[in-house]
């Protein structure tokens, strides 16, 4: 498959239309979801090589999803990029206890999120 | 028979009572007590009741005075069955405070006061020495019947008689009396040898009625026609001398010295009185049982002129039964010598302990003094005063010339004595007897005893002059010793009984009424009158017999098995031997003392083993002192346990302290955690669009635009924020300064409808109002309240998911305060959200596109709180609904 695909579940419109212009113009095609609820859904129908996580979502944490996503067979294998812009300590153990790839802080630069999204797909 | 047999004779008997209280004193003394203990011994001991006066005298009473003599054996029967619940009294008060004599029991009831027991220290000893002269007299004149039968005697030889029994007497009391210092003054040796003497007198007694009735008198029948034939059948009784001798002699047997000594100093158990209530009862009965037939026959069959007094001996002298006379003979001798034996044992205590030994502690001036030294000081006083008594009441026997004058001596002596028993009676019974009543009561009995009975009894002419006994003391007819007060016509003993008794009792009453007890008179007399409430009778520690198992298993509950056992081991070791069983010696007990005094207190120590190895209860003073320490203790621990109470209490308020920090802190990191958030949205946008735009990129104009718009919206989100946030701050530290005046509330509203309208979208949302209820003249913060109506009229505009968005503000009065309600027609707020919606940074749909930072609920309620109303969901409406409630009486104000 040519086309690498994200799904980024985030609920911030601002956020969803900076990065989907950042990674848009780097050759990602980006799909977006905005509710926790639906969110692995949206997974198992969209099969994204990367999924960009935010913590804070309406309905369903990012921390719940990202737990069913990884007791998925289906899910188990796709990285997984959190976004939380709660920044502390704890979030980003939890993060990774759950199993997530990479964790980040927002805001973020433009150029390290390309970087790392290239990194884990890479 | 020969003097010299006679002698022999006695002093046989006198070796076999030696032998007899030697062998008991050592029994006892190796602690095997056994039935030296037994409620027989204790029944025939207090035998000594029946002296010399009575075991001659009894006969010699009847065939002179008939029945009369009933009256002496009446008395104390009727103590011993109608009252021997004062006895057991006394008995129980001597166990516990450790009496040692009737002045002892007098002393210490009324405060420990020397004087009251010098006082009846005083009155026994006079009154007692006649009576000891008596016991000397009877047995001289026994003796004398006996060696002589008949001849006439040389006064000379008899005194030299009665000075040979005085010294024996002496030597045997000295011997056995104090042979070694008892803290409970108990003699087993003295009271095994007077039990025995007991079953002689009764044994010569019954054995002589018994010769008298059926040999002599030809069986019972004819001695009872023999009765009625005689003069004393035709005796008539005079009811004032026959109810005052059986009050005088019941008096006499609780007061007596030598009563006191047996029944209560020399008691072991209490249970024993129990048995001596009817079994002492039952003695006397047999001793007079043949009063009246010996006194019956002996008048008839002894020549005119023998003396009556001596009948019991000489009618089986007359015929010729010489071994029944000198059993006869042995019996008086026995009821002579016990009685002097005991009396001289317990004057002698007393005389110690009340006069010579507050002399010599005056006279050392209370300096230091070693234990071994009181100890001989003791022993040797003891041993002077029993000499001394028995001086005395020789010396009172030589020089009252014996004879008629000693006869009636008896009744003399028992009113004497029982001058003690007004200040004994009020003592235990009368909480309100004090010791200027004691002493006021005793010292008037003793004078008027003196002056009506005492004195006169030396006979016309000897101290009391014929003058006075005519014309009273200088002429003053009211003191005539024998018609005291004018009144005349008395029988001597009935006058003396009835002036002393009276005026005693009454200045013991008055005294008592008129003086308040000292302290210790007041505690002395709870516990005489408590005494069964204070002591246990029923103790499992009786006689002085002490294992050393008790004392272990007492020990180790005092200082622990382990440690308990190494220190009988110790002593074990110490007396050469195996285990950790120990001979129970003083030594071991002192040690012991000293042992257990490092643990449980000095007091308790002593009291504690008192009461083990000796059955005794524990004094007064003791108990206090036991008390103090548990106080000492107490005080200790409650201090101790206030303490830890405070240091408890401290912790508490630590963790709860602690608790609201950590809940602060949780808050903290909550809110914070939330600002972060908050304030963090907002920044990834304007990092992320700013960048791009810097990038300068080709990037169409609107493009460019719209992303400027987005940096610019998100920037006075950001601003937003901040306000709210540092608006909060200030509500909730009570910062905020309100400006309160006069505003109408349609006005208020005017002003939030027109600040909510420019806000964009909400444009749409159409406002439903009711000017005329909105025209309310209210005394508040205006802009404040403009806010809180502003955020409600915005969360409408931001949340109302209704096609034809429309909120409805109703005001109106309810229960006397402003209501104003902001209900929507949207789906309302979910029932498990509405009780969050108020905290901070809850929305209710997340619709973070709304562009609130979730604090304007937070700010509301706070801003209401200040303005002293309240805002809140309103649940069952349509819509989303709120209420805000202001105060009217502030409305009413303005």
């Amino acid at each position: 498959m040519d086309e690498r695909r994200v799904l980024l579940i985030e609920d911030e419109p601002n956020i969803i239309e900076a990065i989907r212009f950042i990674l848009s113009r780097d050759g990602w095609r980006v799909d977006t979801h905005s509710d926790g609820n639906t969110a692995m859904d949206a997974v198992l129908r969209r099969g994204p090589d990367l999924i960009i996580l935010d913590v804070m979502l309406p309905n369903k944490s990012g921390y719940d999803i990202l737990n069913d996503l990884r007791a998925g067979d289906d899910t188990r294998e796709i990285p997984v990029l959190m976004l939380t812009a709660r920044g502390q300590k704890k979030d980003r153990e939890l993060a990774e206890k759950l199993g997530a790839d990479k964790f980040m802080t927002k805001p973020f630069s433009n150029g390290e999120i390309l970087a790392t999204v290239r990194e884990m797909v890479g | 028979m020969g003097f010299d047999f006679l002698v022999t004779i006695c002093l046989a008997y006198v070796l076999l009572l030696f032998l007899v209280a030697f062998w008991a004193d050592k029994r006892a003394e190796r602690g095997r007590i056994g039935w030296l203990r037994s409620p027989l011994i204790y029944t025939l001991s207090l035998s000594i009741y029946c002296t010399a006066w009575t075991f001659y005298g009894a006969v010699g009473y009847a065939a002179r005075s008939g029945l009369e003599f009933v009256t002496i054996y009446l008395g104390p029967t009727l103590v011993m069955i109608g009252w021997w619940a004062l006895l057991r009294r006394l008995v129980r008060i001597g166990r516990a405070e450790r009496i040692t004599s009737i002045a002892d029991l007098i002393s210490s009831r009324f405060g420990k006061s020397n004087w009251l027991g010098v006082l009846v220290t005083l009155l026994a000893v006079v009154g007692t020495t006649p009576y000891i002269a008596l016991q000397l007299q009877s047995v001289t004149l026994s003796f004398d019947a006996f060696s002589n039968a008949g001849a006439d005697t040389q006064g000379q030889s008899l005194r030299q008689t009665a000075l040979l029994i005085a010294a024996g007497l002496a030597l045997f009391t000295i011997m056995f009396g104090t042979r070694n210092l008892d803290a409970n003054e108990r003699h087993h040796g003295v009271v095994i040898a007077i039990a025995v003497e007991a079953v002689v007198k009764l044994v010569a007694l019954l054995a002589v009625g018994i010769f008298v009735v059926f040999v002599v008198g030809g069986g019972a029948s004819a001695t009872f026609e023999a009765i009625d034939a005689s003069p004393i059948a035709a005796w008539q009784g005079r009811p004032e001398r026959w109810t005052t001798m059986i009050f005088l002699s019941a008096a006499a047997f609780i007061c007596l010295p030598r009563m006191f000594q047996v029944m209560v100093v020399e008691n072991s158990d209490e249970r024993h009185l129990a048995t001596a209530s009817w079994a002492f009862p039952l003695y006397l009965f047999l001793m007079s049982l043949f009063v009246l037939p010996i006194a019956v026959v002996g008048l008839s069959v002894l020549p005119e002129g023998s003396n009556p007094d001596l009948f019991v001996m000489t009618i089986p002298l007359e015929f010729d039964r010489n071994a029944l006379a000198m059993l006869a003979f042995l019996g008086g001798f026995s009821s002579a010598t016990s009685m002097v034996i005991v009396a001289a044992i317990a004057l002698s205590t007393m005389v110690s302990n009340h006069v010579v030994m507050p002399i010599w502690l005056y006279a050392r001036q209370g300096g230091a003094t070693v234990s071994g030294d009181v100890r001989h000081v003791v022993i040797l006083s003891r041993r002077i005063s029993i000499a001394a008594v028995l001086a005395l009441g020789y010396l009172y026997y030589v020089f009252s010339g014996g004879g008629a004058a000693l006869a009636a001596i008896g009744l003399i002596s028992f009113t004497g004595v029982a001058q003690i028993l007004p200040s004994l009676l009020g003592g235990i019974f009368w909480r309100g007897a004090t010791r200027i009543g004691a002493a006021a009561g005793l010292s008037i009995g003793f004078a008027v005893w003196l002056w009506t009975s005492f004195l006169p009894s030396f006979g016309d002419a000897s101290i009391l002059s014929a003058n006075v006994f005519a014309n009273g003391p200088f002429g003053i007819e009211m003191l005539r010793p024998q018609a005291l007060f004018g009144i005349e016509g008395l029988d001597p003993l009935v006058h003396s009984v009835l002036w002393s008794m009276v005026l005693n009792t009454l200045a013991f009453f008055i005294g008592s009424l008129l003086s308040s007890p000292t302290p210790l008179e007041r505690f002395q007399g709870a516990s005489f009158i408590n005494v069964f409430r204070y002591s246990d009778g029923a103790r499992g520690w009786t006689g002085s017999t002490v294992e050393a198992e008790d004392l272990l298993m007492m020990t180790q509950r005092l200082m622990g098995p382990a440690d308990a056992q190494v220190l009988f081991e110790g002593e074990a070791a110490r007396q050469g031997k195996t285990g950790f069983l120990p001979d129970v010696t003083p030594a071991f007990l002192e040690r012991l003392e000293r042992e257990l005094a490092g643990s449980v207190g000095a007091a308790t120590a002593h009291a504690m083993l008192m009461q083990i190895t000796g059955g005794v209860s524990v004094t007064v003073e003791e108990l206090m002192k036991v008390a103090d320490e548990a106080q000492q203790i107490l005080e200790y621990s409650s201090q101790l346990e206030a303490k830890s109470q405070e240091l408890e209490s401290t912790a508490r308020q630590l963790g709860e302290a602690n608790d609201k920090l950590v809940a602060l802190s949780v808050q903290k990191d909550g809110f914070l955690s939330q600002i972060s958030h908050e304030l963090r949205t907002p920044m990834t946008s304007i990092r992320s669009f700013s960048e791009i735009l810097m990038e300068g990129e080709s990037m169409s104009s609107d493009d460019r635009l719209k992303y400027s718009r987005i940096i610019h919206n998100e920037t006075l989100r950001l601003t937003r924020l901040l306000d709210d946030i540092l608006d909060l701050s200030v509500l909730e530290n009570g910062q905020v300064s309100l400006n309160k005046h006069s505003a109408a509330l349609r006005e208020i509203l005017d002003s939030a409808c027109a600040a909510t309208v420019h806000n964009g979208e909400g444009a749409s949302l159409k406002i439903e109002r009711n000017p005329k209820a909105e025209e309310v003249e209210l005394f508040t913060d205006a802009d404040r309240l403009a806010q809180v109506f502003i955020n409600l009229i915005s969360n409408a505009q931001k949340y109302c998911d209704a096609r034809q968005p429309k909120l409805k503000v109703q005001a109106s009065e309810v229960g006397g305060r402003q209501v104003v309600d902001f209900i929507d027609n949207g789906s309302g707020i979910p029932r498990d959200k509405q009780s969050m919606i108020f905290e901070k940074f809850a929305r209710a749909d997340d619709h973070k596109a709304a562009g609130g930072a979730g604090l304007g609920l937070a700010i509301s309620r706070e801003v209401m709180h200040r303005l002293g109303g309240s805002i809140t969901y309103l649940p069952g409406q349509a819509g989303t609904a709120f209420r805000v409630v202001l105060p009217l009486e502030e409305t009413i104000a303005a």
